[in-house]
């Protein structure tokens, strides 16, 4: 029986539209919906079936962050997770935050916690990372199967199947290890009303950045941040002709 | 004035309003429709036909929890997998 660690991450929700602030230095965030990493609530889904299934034994959900990061582990609890840490993480040091420093904090709960599972998103939506597992197996000297589609428990350890490109791979690896999320892995269940309501029971732990000894000091600066280039408006072209003349000036045809 | 599953019906509502926040056209245009279509009945007094319009919000509930995995599902994949 495993005890699991989850890692989650607040970030802007998929369906709003991101601004960027007019100074560069980032995107705006204030009054924007926020909501969980969806490739964290696959992961969290993961670890809930895991001890459906009773090969996990407790789920324990943590977030970085500010004091908002525990409206996102509210929210793992009412997916499932049994309790939560919430790593209090504020203002700049958040802002120039890293995986590096993510994998330090999760590899030392993992140690603190004594957790035999570590099952993170392959990454967030936000900065695109995906880093972290990688990191955190590092830190721990932990096997890592990252891109996960398939988890299944086998004799000694677990059977995994990784998304790679153009197929799958198949790999056994002993426990304790750290997985990555794919989006395949499962569908997440939706945080249900009373669900979310009997969360707010489950215990949640604070615990700030420095307590835990990890050096949260910034290893980039942040030079500027820009939108994508927009699309160019098409032309509407009178008949055939012109438009065979036209690919034939891009040299489509 | 009867109120038949006056209780089961406060919840159907509320689970409603709550999933209506993340309604892609947006939380207000939610909520008007479904005050529009809770007052519409509000005047029915047949429990049976009432316990019948609570199964059928249940299935809406299950309806729009499904919409949501979907839409979320699609866009991801839109975002991150699909090359061409």
């Amino acid at each position: 029986m495993a005890r699991v660690l989850v890692g989650v991450k607040r970030v802007i929700d998929y369906a709003v539209k991101i601004r960027v602030k007019p100074d560069k230095s980032g995107v705006v965030t204030d009054g924007v919906k926020h909501s969980m990493n969806p490739f964290d609530e696959i992961a969290v889904e993961e670890a809930v079936r895991l001890k459906e299934k009773k090969i996990a034994q407790e789920v324990i959900a943590v977030s970085c962050g500010p004091a908002q990061a525990q409206e996102t582990l509210r929210t793992a609890l009412a997916m499932g997770a049994d309790r939560a840490i919430h790593v209090e993480v504020t203002g700049p040091e958040y802002e120039t935050m890293q995986p590096l420093h993510v994998a330090k904090i999760l590899a030392k709960l993992s140690q603190d916690e004594k957790v035999d599972l570590v099952i993170v998103g392959k990454q967030a939506i936000d900065d695109d990372s995906n880093q972290t597992a990688q990191i955190t197996a590092a830190l721990l000297d932990w096997p890592q199967a990252t891109f996960a589609s398939k988890v299944e428990k086998t004799d000694a350890g677990l059977t995994v199947t990784r998304e790679i490109d153009g197929g799958l791979e198949v790999i056994k690896t002993k426990i304790p290890a750290v997985i990555s999320a794919d989006l395949r892995l499962n569908e997440p269940r939706y945080a249900t009303l009373p669900n979310i309501m009997k969360a707010k029971k489950k215990p949640m732990k604070k615990v700030p950045a420095k307590d835990l000894g990890v050096d949260l000091a910034p290893r980039i600066k942040i030079i500027s941040v820009e939108d994508p280039p927009v699309r160019q408006a098409g032309a509407v072209v009178p008949d055939v002709d012109t438009l065979v003349a036209k690919l034939k000036e891009g040299g489509h045809i | 004035m009867a109120q038949p599953h006056r209780k089961a019906v406060l919840n159907l509502y509320k689970t409603l309003l709550y999933m209506g926040r993340d309604w892609p056209q947006g939380y207000d245009l939610f909520r008007k429709r479904l005050h529009k279509v809770f007052s519409k009945n509000s005047e029915e007094s047949d429990p049976n036909k009432v316990l019948t319009m609570i199964k059928h919000g249940d299935f809406v509930v299950k309806e729009i929890e499904a919409l949501y995995k979907l839409k979320k599902y699609r866009t991801i994949k839109r975002r991150y997998y699909d090359d061409n």
